[in-house]
């Protein structure tokens, strides 16, 4: 599998080095180099700066190769409109969206994109610990 | 009309004082504390504090009543998801985008935002027109961004001087509308109009086709 990651912050970080370990071919998406320090020393995906929504940095990251993208940025806009370019105008089979707001996150799997809102499943969790 | 704004910056706030004058019904969206109670002291009790992107926020100014909602933040994406969640959760008939990356007029179409406006493209157009003989100065775009009306120049040393009109083939879809010479004034171009040096060709053409008319007309 051929997977673009845009964000590099803990959860894209941590997604593409459990990708490039089984082996698939991961580009990772930061618009901050910095945030690179993230990946493991053995990582042999693609690192590469670069903002999401921009179209020419999608072309350099391979994003008319892509069989998936994900967007993994703390802004929500901005992985939804991500999301929403890979799919309607490069194509991309599949696309994941992270959005924080479970009503946007309703939403936009109505209108297609396959979402994952952390906040009703993280606050899920938290009240199976606290009331057991 | 009641129309919701959504960003009270600099483009907002003027856009609605404009709105306000021409009797609408106009509420602004603004996260930023201070700058809405600029915007209240300007403008009155016509502002809300909130994110403009958010249903609930939405909800709260009666979006659903809405007969338009324009989305001017300094950011593209921000403006996209608002008009969206207008459209597919309050069913706003008219949402339109202000877009910073020209290149994102496709993908906000596609989406169904019902307009977009460049300020970028708009300022190009505004550069374009006022360097001296530029080659192609986009006039306009067609209400589905598709069509453009552009102003092609021929140079004194084209080709196509005392070459009729009707002798160039012009791909489809493609049309001079206007002729404007500089001895002849303007003529609504026929089967004889003949091409001469510095006249200005109003054109109507698909935005790809762009940059192979101007060769053919220009002849360079």
């Amino acid at each position: 599998m051929n997977a673009i990651i845009m964000g590099c912050g803990r959860v894209g970080a941590q997604l593409a080095t459990m990708l490039d370990a089984e082996g698939h071919k991961i580009t990772i998406l930061d618009v901050e180099p910095f945030s690179f320090k993230k990946l493991p020393a053995d990582f042999k995906g693609t690192a590469m700066v670069g903002n999401g929504l921009d179209y020419d940095s999608l072309k350099r990251a391979g994003i008319e190769e892509a069989d998936v993208f994900i967007s993994a940025t703390p802004g929500d806009n901005r992985n939804v409109m991500a999301c929403q370019i890979a799919k309607h105008i490069y194509n991309v089979p599949k696309v994941v969206c992270r959005i924080y707001d479970p009503i946007r996150a309703d939403m936009y799997r109505e209108l297609g994109l396959l979402t994952v809102s952390p906040t009703k499943v993280v606050a899920e969790l938290l009240k199976e610990k606290v009331v057991g | 009309m009641y129309i919701v704004v959504v960003g009270g910056g600099e483009v907002g706030y003027h856009l609605s004082k404009i709105l306000l004058n021409d009797g609408h019904e106009v509420l602004i969206l603004e996260q930023n504390p201070a700058r809405c109670d600029w915007l209240a002291e300007e403008l009155g009790g016509i502002i809300y504090r909130g994110d403009g992107c958010e249903a609930a926020t939405l909800d709260c100014v009666g979006t659903g009543r809405a007969d338009m909602l324009v989305a001017v933040t300094d950011g593209d994406e921000d403006n996209l998801i608002s008009c969206q969640v207008a459209k597919h959760m309050f069913n706003v008939p008219r949402t339109i985008a202000r877009i910073r990356n020209p290149n994102n007029e496709k993908i906000f179409r596609i989406l169904g935002v019902d307009a977009t406006v460049s300020s970028t493209d708009i300022i190009l157009a505004h550069i374009e027109q006022e360097l001296p003989l530029h080659p192609l100065v986009r006039l306009m775009k067609l209400k589905s961004g598709e069509l453009e009306v552009v102003e092609i120049w021929i140079p004194p040393d084209s080709e196509s001087i005392g070459k009729k009109l009707s002798s160039f083939h012009m791909p489809k879809g493609a049309a001079v509308l206007l002729v404007i010479s500089k001895n002849k004034g303007i003529q609504i171009p026929s089967d004889d109009t003949v091409l001469e040096a510095d006249d200005k060709l109003v054109t109507v053409m698909h935005t790809e086709s762009e940059d192979s008319i101007r060769a053919l007309l220009t002849g360079k």
